[in-house]
């Protein structure tokens, strides 16, 4: 089933069935894709001969069990993790052969986890994301000011600009952070959960924020872990299981409850969300 | 809706999850080890009295003990190796002691009271002694180490305890980093400035147990065994205490009283050693380390194998001394650093350092 | 804001709001523009001029003491005889020494605390000073050196130290436990070299070596400030083109190479330049204690800064140096104490009491 799901994939096109818009009918261009690549810790393999392509302009969103190769390979796609063997492409070139500065200004990546010294304030640490385009002499030019101003607002955070980030609640934080990779100003962004540990409310509204940075151009990729959440917000579904990939493609052709069984073990029923007419799956109770 | 699946939790295996024959059976082979260590440290006593810079003939060892005539090799024998063994016993026993008494107490795998700036604390007060008050005998000695002992214990756990984070492992050595540090810079300034401290605090600071007379033993002995017992009675309290705080004082031990008898006890014991001989590092990190490899995290067992292990190594050490530099000596304090600093590394390398 | 555009008017202040008063310099077209902390500046400066005027003092105190205004004047060349003699041959290097190596050792300790993300991480725990005392000890005592073979007998024991302890704590990356344990561990170990070297010199041989040991900028003439002067210069301008990468490096790993920084390639310059400025300091002046723990706690504490800046913690070393010095030649004159003896002192007090009030997270 999954070969078929992946011929179909290639030339479909991408209809986003909540905003109804419709790039046009071609077969979908990709900046970023993983060619056959192998990808493993220190002896342990997690994947092998993976071949996942991100269609420009879209929401992707990877899902899948725990330990099923997902962040893994988020990291290879962001250069964090060299592959053992295949290549991961960036504007058709190995995203190796390119200088770290450069991979940064075309591509963000929130991670997992980061650290904010103690004592920034919310306003220093989105002026980090600049890093990429600034020189010795040349660390904060208009153009710098405005992108950070930007980010600022497009995140809400506008009015905790002068704030320390240690006092800023958990929601607030991850927002902060999440400007600081708008700040950056790539064409594509990559999120490494980005909502995990953040309460419901949070958690809508940064995906909220993510699907209009989506709306604007910008192609997204992201590991998320409610599958629901994905179904509703995700352009493009990957579902991963076991370091391979088990079915790609927009979440209403891909989301069934054989599918959910089949990937998370978990007996379900999938029916239509009555808001945002997506999948949305129902756990059965053993 | 969250699919994520709980990560499998194991929970670590100690003794008193075993089953009961399970237990006995390692019962059986904790009391077959300290046998064995028993038997190891009678085999180290008889080297420490047969070998050194002159050999002496093995037959007349006992003889020596038992009907002693003045010759020279029973003046060796009785004279000189019997008080060094000795003293090397009861100074091995409460070096290792403190030692696990400091990383019970403080939950830290890696203390050790001379990390922690305890020796710092009694060197400091024996320079100050010699400086200011032209101490020489060891008796005099005995009172300045103590005191520095007990300022140095009680400033360092104090001071890793206050701020954010209460009182962590990183943060308690660094406290005993700091205070060494100061302790250090203090006495070395007045030895700079007076030839004869100096003089004598050089030779002080390179713990030795060579020429250690009964005085100085009937001196330090009575703390060390106060301390020995304070400390035996101190295993079940810290078993508690161990598990942080908020369980021990479910399980109804009494926090506070066992930390004061604990620092109580390390004082007497770090303090008479230092005084005894001199400062000697690594004997009390390593060994009820290693002791916690052998039998597991019950306290009472570590402190049974510190018990014999401790004057074990410190007595090998000291014969290496006196193997080293024929017909010369090696002080006892800078074997043990050599044997100790590369088992410290070797711990640190291993994926998880063992905790308590 | 407005007074501040009185008197710098063409300096613009940012219009983010990045919570103090920052201020944007844009000059060339463009092709300049740099962004500074008012706080961090003033502080800084303060801090430059007081050092420098510490100097000054410590020029005309000792045993032949010159007034203020004299000093300045032999400092631009204006006196003769004794008083040039005095001030501009004799006290100058040291003076000279005191501010440079201060800033070396207060950039050091700045690197080594952003690299290890722990406000005690300073080249001194790594074990570098035990080994360069090793290193001297043996010239010293085996080989009778003069100053710059003791120099280079502290270089090679500091360096393999260093490379000694690095290697035990490397598994996979370097963990700051790790590399503090290790260090304590390696420092152990030579400290029973060290200890039996002493024992076994003669007492002379023994107390010169010590106060080696214990750091002392006695009898530095012009020869000595030279050799120092152009490796610092070399060493800062290296210094310059990884410097910002510091403050990345603080964020993490993964959120440093999203923004571009080479991870291994920075740290380990980064690393080698702080090691350089401490075996620079070291081979100049011997083991000087705690200037690298304290002056970056201490500037950040005054700046209110969020990281560790470099040239802030630069000017409060040069500062804490040449005060040191003073205390240590005055403090029971006629006998001089070495430099090190007095740092350590009271930098180790100031330890204690930055773990006693709070502890900056890991």
């Amino acid at each position: 089933m999954s070969e078929e799901l992946k011929e179909s994939v290639v030339t479909d096109v991408l209809v986003d069935p909540v905003s109804g818009f419709a790039p046009g009918a071609r077969p979908f261009a990709s900046r970023l894709s993983a060619e056959s690549v192998s990808l493993g810790y220190a002896g342990r393999s997690v994947s092998e001969a993976l071949d996942v392509r991100i269609p420009d302009g879209g929401f992707t969103v990877i899902v899948g069990p725990n330990a099923c190769g997902k962040s893994t390979l988020l990291r290879a796609l962001s250069r964090l993790l060299e592959p053992t063997s295949g290549s991961v492409l960036l504007d058709g070139k190995s995203i190796s052969s390119y200088g770290a500065k450069e991979v940064a200004r075309r591509l963000g990546l929130l991670p997992q986890t980061s650290i904010a010294p103690d004592g920034i304030t919310v306003a220093d640490l989105v002026a980090r994301g600049r890093y990429p385009h600034q020189k010795l002499l040349r660390q904060w030019s208009e153009a710098d000011e405005a992108a950070v101003i930007q980010a600022l607002e497009a995140t809400n955070v506008a009015g905790l600009s002068g704030r320390l980030v240690d006092e800023l609640s958990g929601g607030q934080r991850q927002r902060v952070w999440v400007a600081m990779v708008l700040a950056q100003q790539t064409p594509l962004l990559l999120l490494d959960e980005p909502t995990t540990f953040l309460d419901i409310a949070h958690q809508i509204e940064l995906l909220e924020l993510f699907r209009r940075l989506n709306g604007e151009g910008n192609t997204l990729v992201a590991v998320l872990h409610d599958l629901n959440h994905a179904c509703r917000y995700a352009t493009h579904l990957i579902a991963m299981k076991d370091g391979a990939v088990v079915a790609e493609g927009r979440p209403a052709d891909v989301v069934t409850a054989e599918l959910v069984e089949h990937v998370f073990g978990l007996p379900c029923l999938v029916i239509d969300d009555p808001v945002s007419h997506t999948p949305l799956v129902i756990p059965l109770g053993s | 809706m969250e699919l994520r699946s709980a990560p499998a939790e194991t929970a670590p295996v100690s003794a008193g999850t075993l089953r009961p024959a399970a237990l006995a059976a390692v019962n059986r082979h904790r009391l077959l080890g300290l046998l064995s260590a028993v038997g190891a440290l009678a085999l180290v006593l008889w080297l420490s009295l047969v070998v050194g810079s002159k050999d002496v003939d093995p037959g007349s060892l006992w003889p020596a003990i038992t009907a002693y005539d003045g010759s020279p090799e029973h003046v060796i024998i009785h004279d000189l190796r019997l008080p060094r063994t000795v003293t090397g016993v009861l100074v091995g026993v409460a070096l290792g002691l403190s030692g696990a008494l400091i990383q019970a107490l403080t939950r830290n795998p890696l203390a050790d009271p001379g990390i922690l700036g305890v020796n710092a604390g009694a060197g400091f007060f024996v320079v100050l002694g010699v400086a200011l008050f032209g101490v020489t005998s060891i008796q005099q000695y005995i009172w300045f180490s103590f005191l520095g002992a007990v300022v140095a214990t009680v400033a360092v756990y104090f001071i890793g305890s206050r701020g954010r984070g209460g009182t962590t492992p990183l943060r308690l050595t660094l406290a005993g980093v700091a205070l060494g540090a100061v302790l250090g810079g203090i006495s070395s300034g007045i030895t700079l400035l007076r030839p004869a401290v100096f003089d004598s605090m050089r030779s002080w600071s390179a713990g030795t147990l060579s020429n250690r007379t009964w005085e100085v033993l009937a001196s330090v002995a009575p703390f060390i065994l106060l301390g020995t017992l304070i400390a035996l009675c101190m295993a079940r309290p810290l078993n508690a205490v161990a598990m942080g705080d908020d369980t021990a004082r479910s399980l109804g031990a009494n926090i506070v009283r066992a930390r004061i008898w604990t620092i109580i006890a390390v004082t007497l014991l770090c303090g008479a050693a230092t005084a005894a001989a001199g400062p000697i590092g690594f004997v009390g990190l390593m060994v009820p380390h290693v002791a916690r490899w052998i039998v597991g995290p019950d306290q009472r067992w570590i402190l049974a194998y510190t018990l014999v292990l401790s004057p074990v190594l410190l007595l090998v050490s000291d014969i290496l001394g006196r193997l080293v530099l024929r017909p010369g000596e090696m002080q006892v304090g800078i074997i043990t650093a050599f044997v100790g600093a590369p088992v410290l590394i070797w711990l640190i390398r291993r994926r998880k350092v063992s905790t308590l | 804001m407005t007074s501040l555009d009185q008197v710098l008017p063409l300096e613009k202040a940012t219009s983010v709001d990045f919570g103090r008063r920052t201020i944007a310099i844009r000059r060339f077209g463009g092709r300049v523009s740099l962004r500074f902390d008012v706080r961090t500046l003033v502080v800084t400066a303060v801090l430059f001029t007081a050092a420098l005027a510490l100097a000054v003092v410590a020029l005309g105190l000792g045993e032949f003491s010159v007034a203020v205004p004299d000093v300045v004047s032999a400092l631009l060349g204006q006196s003769s005889g004794a008083v040039h003699m005095v001030v501009v041959e004799w006290r100058l290097p040291r003076v000279l020494l005191a501010l440079l190596l201060g800033a070396a050792m207060g950039v050091s300790g700045a690197i080594f605390q952003s690299l290890t993300r722990n406000a005690l991480g300073s080249p001194d725990v790594i074990g570098f000073n035990t080994g360069a005392y090793t290193g001297a000890l043996v010239v010293i005592l085996l080989m009778g050196g003069g100053y710059f073979a003791v120099s280079a007998g502290a270089l090679v024991g500091g360096l393999v130290t260093a490379a000694l302890v690095y290697v035990f704590a490397y598994k996979k990356g370097i963990q700051g436990f790790r590399l503090i344990i290790a260090g304590i561990a390696v420092s152990a170990m030579l400290a029973s070299v060290n200890t039996w070297l002493i024992l076994k010199a003669s007492l002379e041989q023994a107390m010169s070596a010590a106060v080696w040991g214990a750091g002392s900028l006695n009898k530095i003439t012009w020869d000595q400030v030279l050799p120092v002067m152009i490796v610092f210069g070399a060493l800062l301008v290296v210094l310059s083109f990884y410097g910002r990468r510091l403050g990345l490096l603080e964020m993490g790993d993964d959120a440093a190479r999203a923004l571009g920084v080479r991870l291994e390639g920075s740290r380990l310059v980064l690393a080698v330049v702080g090691v350089a400025l401490t075996a620079m300091v070291t081979a100049a002046a011997g083991p000087i204690a705690f200037v690298s723990l304290a002056a970056p706690q201490l500037a950040r504490r005054l700046t209110r800064s969020a990281y560790v800046g470099l040239v802030p913690s630069a000017a409060m070393g040069a500062f804490l140096l040449v005060a040191s010095d003073i205390a240590a030649q005055n403090l029971f004159a006629p006998t001089q104490l070495p430099v090190g003896v007095v740092t350590v002192s009271i930098g180790g007090c100031y330890l204690v009491w930055l773990l006693a009030r709070e502890v900056k997270r890991q």
